[in-house]
């Protein structure tokens, strides 16, 4: 089920004198059970990108194919696409409208002309995987708290059981602990199903210690696309376009020029405390042997 | 889509008209299109005519912008030039099937035709030239008589405002909700009438819902920024006639007593 | 007496079902006590729901305390007479920036405020022209709000408060909603104010690195203030602030782990220069 793009492009308003190209020949591949990071600031074009992945953009050059077949061919059922390739925007004030939190997540299932039971028993499920509880079932999800909104809102692009799914920046506006709660809900559901998640994010410190793999788009293009460590080690190429690297990684390598023997390509708190108590210890060995 | 839409959109530029008290362009605008109804002879025609390209000219605006902008009401013009054709009774000049073209239609039709090319050109150099801004500012201070018998004249020229203001930020939300929607597969196009209608609800509740709180809030930071109404505020920009526009007035008067002399 | 002034300040929210029954009380604030000095840069800090948005409007007379008093420039918020004086002296910014400009080009919306405190048309150019330029938005005066990004927009709607020359800011979650470089953004032209200017700022946010050059740092939970101190005594209670929903920077993170490690590093370590500088200490004093 993975996912190809094929020198995309997308230019807003083409032809007509004040045309904007939002991608710059684009080439990705979404492999099967990827946890990835798609990282960017605003305007970078990766929210246009991930409107190509379900269809809601097409690319105005170049290709995309999913499952092997081009999406953009005349008999190819989009709206299918639509239900493989799950979309969750940011706001999920954009997309709650039912009475209850049930009856919205069903909304999704629904569309796809499943027998009522069958929708009523997806949207179980997907409330079940995002850590709402029974309780909350019949609450109106309005007058939930932020975090639990994002939670219904996720559910109800889960429940439609996509093989891919995207999050569009899903921390927005959370408060720190509301943040971790439902990074690490997203990072149970990627350990508990295998499926393919996409993290749109503005904060590489927010997807680091979580994803294998992390995408960064400047200006329309992919600039870097590799494993956590690997595009950290630009760390001064990522602050030039406003994109710093985690706080961590600076924080060795600061300490690394200033003569402490440290490993850089370190990204989270405890990484870099056991990196730091092992220099120290390996100091202390040192100094003990230098007076005997 | 809908920002497709030119017709009567702001022109930025430099020009006379620009510059002109939108009070001027208001009053200016009605005058010209109580003179379209006024005026029944060619030369009438050819004067209002003449007036309008030279306003056109003035106004820096390009004309392709102008035009642009009246494909959308293409449609309600052929429709009247149709209706007016076939059916003005009068002395027949060809008849297909059923349906008579009299010479009297032919008149009528080419008359409404230019008539109604005028007040839509005419009007929309108003708005071309004027922002939404000046245009309430000019109304409120024009209406402000009104004022005295009770009309909420500011209440309406703030509302005016306002609504200018957040028209793009809910099509843009619209849009938004539009594709969370379509993601969870949402179909607003096909089914019948009824169908539609129905898929329209989780559109339209999530955007009255954020358009609430919008209002919410905006009344919220306005008190913050002690509005209180109209009363005892005084004006960044206010208008003032300046001698350009008493010329302006002047302009008119002898335009209207031509149209008035010509018949 | 300081600008700012409130003395077991609650506020309770009367929740109704569909019919209008009472359904329960809700204290959003609960005996909050606040002193503020002129001149100040303080924050408030607290996870969503914590009370601090409740009580930030009631700093400017929008909300009214059910019990207790505040006083702003030495008036009590809770007399009607008092009410536009009130918000004049203490402005405020909120949280989403497309809901609080009101005028259709940024330098209408900075005049908004000066208008309708009256201020003489002259008067209100020279405002909007100095408010503008100390933000640094200046250049787009002329630019209609829609077309700037969130950090300018934020910074239109500040200057919209500081053209009613008040002499306290009170910004309401301002970058919460914003990226990363508009969050910055913001929070710059908000330090300039206060040192420049000397205007008493009033933060609330639950970004911790924001707060770690405030004078001052309040801590709410469940409505009440549960902390309170310079950033350094706050910053060094991490468990205390996990407690709370709260997190702290991950420089101070680190420094405390460290520290129960056993490097002998002080509390509340807040940037990376200083743990790079106790670092340094600590390497030289062991060799």
């Amino acid at each position: 089920m993975s996912l190809i793009l094929d020198h995309v492009n997308h230019i807003y308003g083409e032809g007509s004198g004040q045309a904007v190209a939002a991608l710059k020949d684009i080439n990705l591949v979404i492999g099967d059970g990827q946890f990835i990071g798609l990282i960017g600031h605003t305007g970078s074009g990766k929210s246009t990108l991930v409107q190509h992945l379900n269809g809601l953009l097409m690319p105005t050059s170049g290709a995309i194919y999913f499952d092997g077949q081009d999406i953009a061919d005349k008999d190819y059922n989009r709206k299918d696409l639509r239900s493989k390739v799950g979309l969750v925007f940011q706001y999920p004030e954009h997309q709650l409208f039912e009475v209850t939190v049930f009856e919205d997540v069903c909304y999704g299932p629904r569309n796809l002309n499943l027998s009522p039971k069958e929708a009523e028993l997806r949207a179980y499920k997907a409330l079940r995987q995002v850590g709402i509880s029974d309780e909350q079932f019949y609450q109106s999800p309005f007058e939930l708290s932020g975090g639990q909104k994002r939670r219904v809102a996720i559910a109800g692009v889960l429940a439609m059981e996509p093989k891919i799914l995207i999050l569009d920046e899903p921390t927005a506006g959370l408060d720190p602990k509301g943040r971790d709660e439902i990074l690490g809900q997203i990072r149970k559901l990627k350990e508990e199903s295998g499926m393919t998640i996409l993290l749109v994010s503005h904060s590489m410190e927010d997807v680091a210690e979580y994803v294998e793999r992390i995408v960064v788009m400047n200006q329309g293009s992919i600039i870097y696309d590799g494993i956590p460590r690997e595009v950290f080690k630009h760390s001064e190429e990522l602050e030039k376009i406003g994109l710093a690297a985690p706080q961590m990684t600076y924080m060795m390598t600061r300490l690394k020029k200033e003569g402490f023997g440290v490993n850089s390509d370190v990204i989270t708190v405890e990484e870099a405390k056991a990196e730091i108590l092992r220099v120290f210890a390996e100091n202390k060995r040192a100094g003990a042997m230098d007076l005997c | 889509m809908l920002r497709d839409i030119t017709l009567g959109q702001y022109y930025q530029t430099e020009s006379v008209i620009h510059r002109l008290d939108p009070r001027v362009k208001l009053v200016a605008t009605i005058a010209y299109i109580l003179s379209l109804f006024l005026v029944q002879s060619v030369w009438g025609y050819v004067a209002a005519g003449v007036f309008l390209a030279v306003m056109i000219w003035l106004s820096h605006v390009p004309f392709k912008f102008m035009i642009k902008g009246m494909k959308a009401i293409l449609i309600l013009l052929l429709l009247t030039v149709v209706f007016n054709l076939f059916l003005t009774p009068g002395e027949i000049l060809i008849t297909i099937w059923k349906l008579k073209i009299t010479k009297e239609g032919v008149k009528v039709a080419v008359m409404m035709a230019i008539r109604l090319t005028f007040l839509i050109v005419g009007s929309s150099i108003m708005t071309l030239t004027t922002t939404p801004n000046n245009l309430t500012d000019g109304m409120e201070k024009l209406m402000k008589p009104l004022s005295r018998i009770r009309v909420p004249v500011h209440e309406i020229a703030m509302m005016m405002s306002i609504a200018l203001r957040f028209i793009p930020i809910l099509l843009e939300e619209t849009d938004k909700i539009m594709k969370a929607q379509i993601a969870r597969g949402a179909d607003f196009e096909s089914g019948n009438i009824i169908k539609k209608a129905k898929a329209l609800i989780p559109l339209l509740v999530p955007l009255f819902i954020s358009a609430f709180r919008r209002a919410n809030d905006l009344a919220m930071a306005m008190e913050a920024r002690c509005y209180q109404g109209g009363d005892n505020r005084t004006k960044m920009k206010p208008l003032v006639y300046k001698r350009a526009d008493w010329l302006a007035y002047g302009v008119m008067i002898v335009y209207l007593a031509g149209c008035v002399f010509l018949g | 007496m300081n600008i700012i002034k409130a003395i077991d300040l609650a506020f309770e929210y009367i929740r109704r079902d569909e019919e209008g029954n009472v359904e329960g009380i809700l204290r959003a604030v609960d005996g909050v006590n606040l002193d503020i000095e002129a001149g100040d840069f303080v924050a408030i800090l607290g996870h969503n729901g914590s009370g601090k948005s409740t009580l930030a409007k009631h700093l400017n007379a929008l909300l009214h305390p059910t019990e207790g008093t505040v006083w702003v420039d030495g008036k009590d918020t809770g007399e009607a007479s008092n009410v536009w004086n009130i918000r004049q002296t203490a402005g405020m910014v909120f949280q989403n920036p497309d809901n609080q400009i009101i005028g259709q080009v940024v330098e209408e919306d900075v005049g908004f405020g000066p208008e309708n405190l009256g201020v003489p048309t002259k008067e209100i150019w020279a405002r909007v022209e100095e408010s503008l330029k100390a933000v640094g938005m200046y250049k787009y005066r002329k630019r209609s709000p829609n077309k700037l990004s969130g950090g300018q927009k934020q910074r239109v709607s500040i200057a919209g408060v500081i053209a009613m020359h008040p002499r306290c800011i009170i910004l309401d979650e301002p970058t919460a909603m914003l990226d990363p470089d508009g969050r910055k953004e913001v929070i710059r032209a908000v330090r300039a104010l206060n040192q420049v200017e000397g205007i008493t700022v009033i933060l609330i946010t639950h970004y911790m690195e924001e707060v770690i050059h405030a004078d001052k740092v309040y801590v709410m939970d469940n409505g009440k203030v549960v902390m309170q101190g310079n950033p350094r005594t706050i910053f060094s209670q991490v468990e205390e602030l996990r407690r709370l929903r709260l997190d702290v920077p991950q420089v101070t993170e680190l420094a405390y782990e460290l520290q129960k490690s056993g490097l002998p590093l002080p509390s509340g370590i807040l940037t990376m220069d200083e743990l790079v500088e106790e670092l340094k200490r600590i390497k030289k004093a062991e060799r």
